[in-house]
């Protein structure tokens, strides 16, 4: 019986990968490789189709009619202009900390430790606005975003070196991380850096204006969004056609390969973890610097746990989660609309995105099995 | 009185127990201008709130007032729950604005301030108002802020508690640090010890609005500790109420009328009223004035107090409305010298008195006053 | 600083007391969580099962006016919860740690779905069993007001530690979790085996839930759980797959949660966010501490995903 670590991995086919990650490199570009996207494609379109029909019982056993439903959802979510802002608006933390779950999982990792480096990358950039208090505007902000990269990144990176040097389950303990992260964090804004010139909330010192990120021109979205959808493309390229990305490839497809090929498997795990975090933690960084102006419990709204959602749905693919999470912002931007319109409890489209998820979950099951995809 | 007791009252009864209460109210000038209103062109208002509107809370305070309001003529109500403070409540207000046509917005919860800012400034044809008294100068005048002083009503439930308490010793439980809940702190405690002197008060902060478990196991600690009387200043106090009234001691509510939870516990509660909205909201509609900031008490008809409890007997009843009227008349003051806080130092000098309405005053209390056991942790 | 009259003493009793009314739920999801495991499967959704079973025991109590009946329905909730899960990680190529979190989800989102018309109602609860009648002093009396569910909840653990070393059932569970070829080999569908120890760890997690709604604290709203049911994972780890040892880190986690009040009580007031803090911090450093690159945790099922 295996137990040692080296079988932690490679029996959990966590990202969908060719059962060879040998031969991708070698069809990059060919018929093949489009083959498995478009399979991918299918079964997660398939999915939805699957989950939405399972929510329209589930609603019109409430009482409710399913179409006039699915176009408020429709409506709300993409129907016009201004809910596209959004969904938008909706999507961009969550794009990025679902990079905290797709890229670990590149190596094999499920981690769900996004909503603790999130808050931690909120309190950290404050921090660093604060010690650059004075400097122009984008030199702070970018110290502050930096900032709140490396907090986030070194929570997640104690996750993988945890695995790496102790064996310790990352799920579990990038759990734990989370609790502990919102209690540090609680604690650190009640009290040690807390602006008590604000009376009715707890809030830690604001940060200087002049480092806020606007709004992109002629939209009520901010530029985080921006830098979301550009660290996905960015990623995306970097795990498809460098080394880095082949190397990690190899381990989260089979651990076993990656020793036999010599790849510095303990490095990778890390610089997986650390790459996911600094997203997460660039997440809270953005999200204190364009929207709230100060670290308050207001980061603590679940956006970490939703973006374990995207990652999945998105199959771990940086570039596909910029459309999903443009479609679960979607989704709970309608909400809103769902509670005016029909009376429906704001846990609807809780449901529903539940409903997806394990739809998505399921339809994995039948990879592979496409078999006219293939020819 | 464990089991076996089925408890009937819904939603609806409570909801409209507390429209009667708000009703009542009126006589102290809220709603006042619902005779003249004839002449009011349709509005739509659209109420956010950050939790369950049914939460027997803070929300709850809002919902009833919410009800009160969609009763007003040409006046029509939208409500969207649990809410949370980051950018989204800036898309639903904006979604209520754009898409549903509300020209009237009730931004409950504190955290959605500056986001009513933002969009006051980018509509101005539509009134926000916002419970929490944070307008100042040079904000958009669209806006309105405004918030009772909690801290009167506490002091007379700390009258009831005071003539109520047999071992002299109270609980109170703060949610978050943050000044308006040791102000409430304060005013408990000096209530009651206008009655009862050596009475003391245990100080527990549970760090979360909302924390069922944590709440239950404050309640327990304090009566561990003979606490025989407590208050809860949470967001949904239901089950510090009934955990008190499980362990047999009295309890006082707080936001909204809590009596139905303690039937043989319950004392009284501190309440907020609400209900000016439905002014603002009427002046909005017939372009009459209305204040950008308001806060007050007792004498502004901005809080009240929940109906007695069976345990509450009449003299002790006389003694609480005799203070509320003391209140009302601005004759007796809630921080008066001579008062020491619970460090022993003097705070004011005898013959010092803070006005009821020094809001700057109280906005700067970081100090419990002698009686109370615990800290602020604000100094 | 006054700790005046019952002081110390009350808040050591505060400790006990917490300890005794917050541990069941946390027992009964870790004793189905341990279920679970040891038949090699991971069930993280038991946040959700717990929140379904907090739902569905608060709504059928208020209904029906039986709390036992909630208890029940809220047992059968969690079950079908687990069957879902079960179902799909039946499926071929499927991860039950991600089936878990999309479960932790669904369920959340569903209980506060169905859960939202019950949010005002009140419901009966549960009775509690006297043990204090003894004492004099009315907190002790209080501290030892135990809930027949927490003694069932005992007995369970001693049951569960009993029969999973000794009867044919325990060993054939426990051998689709070390060994699923082992299993099949001698004729067991380790499927059927693993769904079955789902739908029953799944009705333990429910009947935790409705020992929330229904008893402690007794109430039922979306901020009931604090998370509870993601805790007991870390539980089950930290009781190292022992159906006991749970009861034993039940109490303590049950304890820890009352440290940060009773401390407040007699005028310890700072840091109350570390101390609801110190469950995590406590089972990161065990978890750090015991594990190893080189062998699995002691008692860890070898199939199971979490612990290789």
């Amino acid at each position: 019986m295996p137990s040692s670590s080296d079988s932690a991995v490679d029996q959990q086919p966590l990202t969908k990968l060719p059962a060879a990650p040998w031969s991708r490199q070698l069809s990059l570009a060919s018929a093949p490789a489009y083959a498995a996207a478009l399979e991918s494609a299918c079964l997660s379109i398939g999915a939805l189709v699957v989950a939405l029909v399972l929510f329209g019982i589930f609603v019109a056993v409430g009482g409710h009619d399913p179409l006039a439903v699915y176009g408020a959802l429709y409506l709300g979510a993409f129907g016009t202009r201004f809910s596209i802002e959004g969904a938008l608006t909706q999507a961009s933390p969550i794009i990025l900390t679902a990079l905290c779950t797709a890229v670990p999982a590149r190596v094999g990792l499920l981690v769900i430790g996004g909503e603790g480096a999130l808050v931690l990358g909120g309190l950290c950039a404050v921090l660093c606005a604060t010690a650059s208090a004075g400097a122009p505007g984008w030199i702070g902000a970018l110290v502050a975003l930096l900032g709140g990269t490396c907090a986030g990144a070194a929570w997640i990176g104690a996750v993988g070196a945890l695995k790496q040097w102790r064996g310790v389950n990352e799920t579990i303990s990038s759990l734990l991380l989370n609790y502990i992260a919102i209690a540090l964090f609680n604690h650190l804004i009640s009290g040690p850096i807390r602006d008590f010139s604000q009376t009715l909330k707890a809030t830690s010192w604001p940060v200087p204006p002049a480092f806020g990120i606007g709004s992109i021109p002629g939209w009520s979205v901010h530029w985080g969004l921006v830098i979301g959808i550009g660290l996905c493309i960015v990623l995306f390229v970097v795990l498809r056609y460098t080394t880095l990305g082949f190397s990690m490839d190899i381990l989260g497809g089979n651990r076993r390969a990656a020793q036999v090929a010599g790849l510095p498997i303990g490095r990778l795990l890390i610089v997986a973890c650390l790459i996911g975090g600094g997203a997460a933690g660039l997440a809270g960084a953005i999200e204190v610097l364009a929207v709230h102006g100060a670290a308050s419990e207001s980061l603590i709204v679940g956006f970490g746990y939703t973006g374990i959602l995207v990652a999945f749905l998105a199959r771990q693919n940086p570039l596909a989660v910029i459309p999903v999470a443009l479609l679960v912002g979607g989704i709970s931007a309608s909400g809103g609309l769902l509670q005016r319109r029909f009376d429906m409890p704001d846990a609807t489209t809780q449901v529903l995105e539940g409903l997806i998820f394990i739809c998505v979950l399921a339809s994995s099951a039948f990879a592979g099995r496409i078999r006219w995809l293939a020819r | 009185m464990r089991s076996g007791e089925l408890y009937s009252s819904t939603r609806r009864d409570v909801l409209i127990r507390g429209a009667n209460l708000v009703a009542a109210g009126a006589l102290l000038g809220p709603l006042g201008s619902l005779a003249r209103a004839a002449d009011a062109k349709p509005i739509k208002v659209g109420f956010l709130y950050s939790a369950s509107r049914d939460d027997y809370g803070f929300n709850q305070s809002f919902a009833v007032a919410a009800k009160r309001i969609a009763k007003m003529p040409g006046v029509s109500v939208e409500e969207q729950e649990r809410v949370p403070e980051t950018a989204q409540c800036e898309r639903v207000m904006e979604s209520m604005i754009q898409v549903d046509g509300c020209k009237g917005i009730v931004a409950t919860s504190f955290g959605y301030w500056p986001f009513v800012l933002k969009l006051a400034a980018k509509y101005p044809d539509v009134l926000f108002i916002h419970g929490g008294a944070l307008w100042k100068d040079g904000d958009p005048k669209n806006a309105i802020g405004y918030r009772g002083y909690m801290e009167e009503p506490h002091y007379l439930c700390g009258i009831a508690a005071g003539r109520m308490t047999k071992t002299g010793k109270l609980g109170f439980i703060g949610s978050k640090p943050l000044y308006f809940i040791f102000n409430n702190c304060n005013g408990f405690v000096l209530g009651a010890r206008s009655v009862r002197p050596d009475a003391t008060c245990r100080v527990v902060i549970t760090g979360d609005w909302d924390n069922p478990v944590k709440e239950a196991q404050a309640v327990n600690a304090l009566a561990d500790q003979g606490v025989d009387v407590i208050i809860a200043d949470v967001d949904g106090p239901k089950v510090s109420i009934e955990t008190a009234e499980r362990r047999g001691i009295y309890s006082c509510g707080y936001h909204t009328d809590l009596s139905a939870l303690a039937p043989k516990g319950f004392l009284t509660g501190a309440e907020w009223n609400w209900a000016k909205a439905g002014d603002f909201i009427h002046a909005w509609q017939t372009g009459g004035k209305y204040p950008n900031l308001l806060r007050g008490g007792f004498k502004d008809g901005m809080v009240a107090i929940s109906p007695f409890g069976k345990a509450v007997p009449e003299n002790v009843r006389q003694e609480v409305l005799k203070a509320q009227q003391g209140f009302v008349d601005d004759t007796l003051k809630l921080y008066k010298g001579p008062l020491k806080d619970n460090e022993g130092k003097q705070v004011l000098a005898a013959g010092q008195t803070v006005s009821n309405t020094d809001n700057d005053y109280k906005v700067n209390v970081k100090w419990l006053v002698e009686g109370a056991i615990g800290e602020t942790g604000l100094k | 600083m006054t700790a005046s009259g019952i002081g110390w003493y009350g808040v050591a009793l505060a400790i006990i007391g917490g300890a005794l009314r917050v541990s069941t739920p946390y027992l009964f999801v870790s004793l189905g969580e341990v279920l679970t495991e040891k038949s090699g499967r991971v069930n993280l959704g038991l946040e959700g099962i717990l929140l379904m079973g907090a739902m569905t025991g608060f709504a059928v109590g208020s209904l029906s006016g039986s709390p036992w009946l909630g208890v029940l329905a809220a047992g059968g909730a969690g079950a079908l919860l687990g069957l879902l899960h079960a179902g799909i990680c039946n499926l071929p190529r499927v991860n039950d740690i991600a089936v878990g979190i999309a479960l932790f989800l669904f369920g959340m989102g569903l209980a506060f779905y169905l859960g939202k018309p019950f949010i005002a109602p009140r419901a009966a609860m549960l009775p509690a069993l006297q043990l204090g009648a003894w004492s004099n002093e009315p907190a002790v009396r209080a501290a030892l007001e135990i809930s027949p569910l927490f003694l069932i909840g005992i007995a369970l653990a001693i049951a569960l530690r009993w029969g999973l070393a000794n009867t044919r059932w325990g060993l054939v569970l426990r051998m689709a979790g070390e060994s699923a070829d082992a299993a099949r080999a001698l004729g067991y569908s380790v499927n059927a085996i693993r769904t079955l120890a789902t739908m029953c760890g799944g009705f333990l997690g429910g009947i935790g839930g409705a020992f929330l709604s229904l008893y402690y604290p007794g109430n039922w709203n979306e901020g009931l759980s604090s998370g509870q049911g993601l805790m007991a994972i870390a539980l089950v780890i930290f009781a190292r797959w022992n159906p006991l040892r749970c009861l034993w880190a039940s109490l303590l986690f049950g304890g820890a949660s009352a440290l940060g009040p009773a401390l407040q009580t007699v005028g310890v007031t700072s840091g109350y966010y570390l101390y609801s803090a110190a469950p995590y911090v406590l089972t990161l450093a065990l978890l750090v501490y015991s594990s190893s690159t080189r062998h699995t945790l002691a008692g860890a099922p070898s199939e199971l995903s979490i612990s290789r």
